[in-house]
């Protein structure tokens, strides 16, 4: 299974470059746009981590053109999303959508973020107490006469 | 017979890595300074005996010896010789050899160069790298023989494989093993510091410097490899988010993180315990990237190697020294006083947020590459995480750090004053502003993305370059006194003044190819002329041209500026090395100033045209330009006299070096 993957590999990558053909190509350049943009998040699936966008396999090409058919079908970029995962499945997205499956996924950055901006912040504030804390009353009266003369 | 003394000599490194694990180790906790001695001979005979071993794989090679597995299957006869030598490291085996050839460098440096290190630290961190090297020469010994014979020998090679026939694969895989295997250095002083409860200021300034070189090496070797890939895949594209990239990338982000907190804590004795979790994290990642990378656990455009018994074996070596790390870690960080104190508006409160940001997107970028692996084995779902989540969630966490990262060098430690800082790069603000809605009004696609990322660029330019005055007191005192202050200015300033100009040069390059690139995909018959970018290109037909170990079909094409001036040719080219019968494309690049004009051509067509790719990629070069820059200003602090590895230290521990000499 994994050689047939590496084979197929290769073979998608060794292809020649060009991965978006002329022949393919939308008439209206609004919606051609349109086509790039949504096949740069789809998957080539049978490349790694290739979107059909680069791809030279021949799956890519006949996802690209389904793209394109459903565009000029009149399908809004959703609809075109949805039909290409009805068809296979939510592995073809390079952006996974936000479900309870992927939750973990989306929420890392912000749950990092905002537990070490909490770790971070607290550790100040208590360091600064401890600190605080620690000084007499004739410390700080001592602190204050070296600040003032310093004034 | 030298491949046979080659493989004696790997056997040799491993016994003798294990005496460096155990004998100093064993010194350090008794207090024998005879034993812990033994660590530097050690090190430095283990570098000589994988030195050896390499050269007798490389000699292998370059005279294609088939009899040896790993040359029959990746040469062969007709291959140049560069690639005969670089081909020695472009497979599994012969990596993993560099791997520990380089990591024994890094123990025999601190062997031979760290001769002012208190003597039980240095006894436990070369037995930590030793262990570590035996660690790895134990999995090359068990999997990964590279000097394993073929009986009967064949004649001929399979071949490397041909995308991997490139120079910039010579130097991409040891300049990425240098930053990485260099953090080893980092995570040994981290683990050493833990085994010996005691870490203080000295340990900081000692650690400091081999995470320098690590991380210079490493950024060189990452703008290496996505130059390779942007010209050697003919995608034009020069970064992916692909896994392999990736496990680069984690260590990169930890590994500047952990640069900047070794500074915190060696100036002001803060951010102590973090400083050594992030040293054993760095080091951590690295390991998971040799991991993904080796272990064939993702097949990706990198992957060549595909053997559960060795992604088996890598994974054990990941646990042990991770997990045992952080479990030193958990016993003993405790024991740790902790440092300084800081106003949260200082330059050490600007590092905590430095730190905070950039260890937050090296959690994104684990967590997206590895959220499909485990997913897959734990529910057996697929689904695929690529280029569009990655540039959703890390360019916003990297967005805030680019901009904050002028203020950092510009407060003053302790307590700083925002208002003033901010005061300090008014010049360096207006500029950048300025500049963006220049941009804004000059460009003629105009968008307010691409102004606005060039002004971030330029920010970050400026910035670097404000620091310098102020530092210099430009503007402050006369002329001829700032510029002989200038001049006294400390390398370490330099080096960081260049290290985020650097910075602010790949974001030029970064935002202008994304937002400002052009692009056409068409069909040229002979004779036809394609205008991109301003310039013109004609395309003069296809010719087959024979190289030592390939074909190829060469499409010419005459390249014209806008007032139809001749500028030259331009070659593109789809080969096929003839050994695996794998075609690959070789871009056509014209470099003009900065930007770049890449073409690269698909197939003919029934009626004698050709499917032709141009992209017209405006100040792209930046990109690399800025990480070499970014490397100069590693490279420039390294020569600091402060952080010349102990070189204060020398003068203080003289005297208690003689004391120990006559006792």
């Amino acid at each position: 299974m994994i050689r047939t993957v590496l084979l197929l590999l290769l073979l998608a990558l060794a292809w020649p470059a060009a991965a978006v053909q002329p022949d393919e190509m939308l008439d209206d350049p609004a919606l051609e746009e349109r086509a790039r943009a949504l096949s740069a998040g789809l998957r080539c699936m049978v490349c790694q981590n290739q979107s059909i966008d680069d791809s030279n396999a021949d799956l890519a090409r006949d996802l690209r053109i389904l793209v394109r058919d459903r565009i000029r079908a009149g399908d809004t970029d959703a609809e075109v999303l949805d039909y290409v995962v009805s068809r296979y499945g939510e592995f073809v997205l390079l952006k996974p959508r936000m479900s309870a499956r992927n939750a973990l996924l989306w929420a890392t950055p912000v749950l990092v973020l905002l537990g070490g901006g909490l770790i971070a912040f607290v550790n100040l504030r208590r360091r600064a107490e401890r600190r605080a804390a620690t000084l007499s009353a004739e410390e700080e009266a001592a602190l204050k006469s070296v600040l003032d003369e310093r004034d | 017979m030298s491949v046979e003394l080659g493989h004696f000599a790997l056997v040799l490194a491993l016994a003798l890595a294990l005496v460096q694990t155990f004998v100093p180790f064993v010194g350090a906790r008794i207090g024998s300074l005879s034993l812990m001695r033994v660590g530097e001979p050690a090190a430095i005979t283990g570098l000589a005996l994988l030195a050896a071993a390499f050269a007798a794989l490389m000699l292998a090679y370059v005279q294609s010896d088939f009899s040896v597995a790993n040359v029959w299957e990746n040469s062969h006869s007709a291959k140049p010789l560069l690639f005969k030598i670089t081909g020695t490291w472009g497979n599994h085996e012969g990596s993993m050899l560099l791997w520990v050839l380089i990591l024994s460098f890094f123990g025999a440096l601190v062997a031979a160069f760290g001769r002012n290190l208190p003597p039980t630290l240095k006894a436990n961190v070369l037995a930590v790298q030793g262990l570590i090297a035996s660690a790895f020469l134990l999995f090359i010994l068990l999997t990964s023989n590279p000097f394993a014979r073929l009986q009967p020998a064949p004649i001929e090679g399979r071949d490397l494989n041909p995308i991997l026939q490139d120079v910039g694969l010579a130097v991409h895989p040891p300049l990425l093993y240098l930053g990485y295997v260099g953090f080893s250095i980092s995570f040994s002083f981290a683990a050493a510091a833990l085994i010996d409860g005691r870490v203080d200021a000295a340990w900081a300034r000692w650690v400091r410097p081999w995470t320098l070189a690590a991380w210079a090496f490493l950024t060189g070797g990452i703008a290496m490899g996505s130059y390779w890939a942007y010209y050697e895949l003919g995608w034009g594209g020069f970064w992916f988010w692909d896994p392999v990239e990736n496990a680069s990338f984690m260590p990169w982000l930890a590994g500047t993180a952990l640069l900047h907190s070794a500074i915190v804590m060696e100036k002001r004795s803060a951010l102590k315990i973090w400083t050594v979790l992030l040293a054993i994290l760095t080091f951590s990642l690295s390991l998971l990237g040799t991991f993904l990378v080796r272990s064939g656990v993702l097949t990706s455009v990198h992957a060549f190697a595909t053997d559960p018994t060795r992604g088996v074996f890598i994974l054990a070596i990941l646990v042990f020294f991770i997990g045992g790390a952080l479990a030193l870690f958990a016993f003993r960080a405790a024991a740790l006083a902790p440092g300084g104190l800081f106003h949260p508006i200082s330059r050490e409160g600007a590092l905590v947020l430095n730190n905070l940001l950039l260890t937050t997107a090296a959690a994104t970028v684990l967590v997206g590459t590895l959220y499909p692996l485990v997913l897959e084995a734990v529910t057996g779902e697929k689904i695929s995480v690529g280029a569009p989540f990655f540039n959703l969630t890390f360019v916003p966490l990297f967005l805030p750090l680019l901009a904050a990262v002028p203020f950092g060098p510009v407060l003053s430690w302790k307590r700083g004053d925002l208002v003033g800082a901010a005061q300090r790069l008014h010049f360096a603000f207006a500029a950048a502003v300025v500049s963006a809605f220049l941009a804004f009004f000059l460009i003629d696609r105009g968008s307010a993305l691409a102004a606005l990322g060039i002004g971030l660029g330029l920010w970050l330019i400026f910035g670097a370059l404000t620091d310098l005055a102020l530092k210099a007191g430009i503007g402050k005192v006369e002329p001829a006194a700032a510029f002989s202050r200038f001049r006294g200015l400390p390398l370490s300033v330099f080096g960081t003044a260049l290290a985020h100009a650097g910075l602010g040069l790949t974001t030029l390059g970064v935002v202008c190819v994304t937002t400002l690139e052009t692009e056409r995909i068409l069909t040229m018959q002979p004779g036809q002329t394609a205008k991109i970018g301003g310039y013109a290109l004609r395309f003069e037909g296809l010719q087959p041209f024979t190289g030592p170990n390939y074909t190829e079909d060469r499409a010419r094409f005459i390249l014209t500026g806008a007032d139809s001036v001749r500028l030259g040719e331009l070659i593109s080219s789809k080969r096929l090395y003839t050994a695996r019968g794998m075609p690959t494309t070789e871009a056509g690049i014209r470099t003009m100033g900065l930007s770049q004009l890449y073409v690269s051509i698909g197939d003919a067509t029934n009626d004698g045209g050709l499917v032709v790719h141009m992209w017209w990629k405006p100040l792209v070069t930046l990109i690399w330009i800025g990480a070499l820059v970014m490397m100069g200003g590693g490279g420039i602090s390294l020569f600091d006299r402060r952080l010349r590895v102990g070189a204060p230290a020398r003068r203080k521990a003289g005297p208690a070096a003689a004391g120990e000499e006559a006792a």
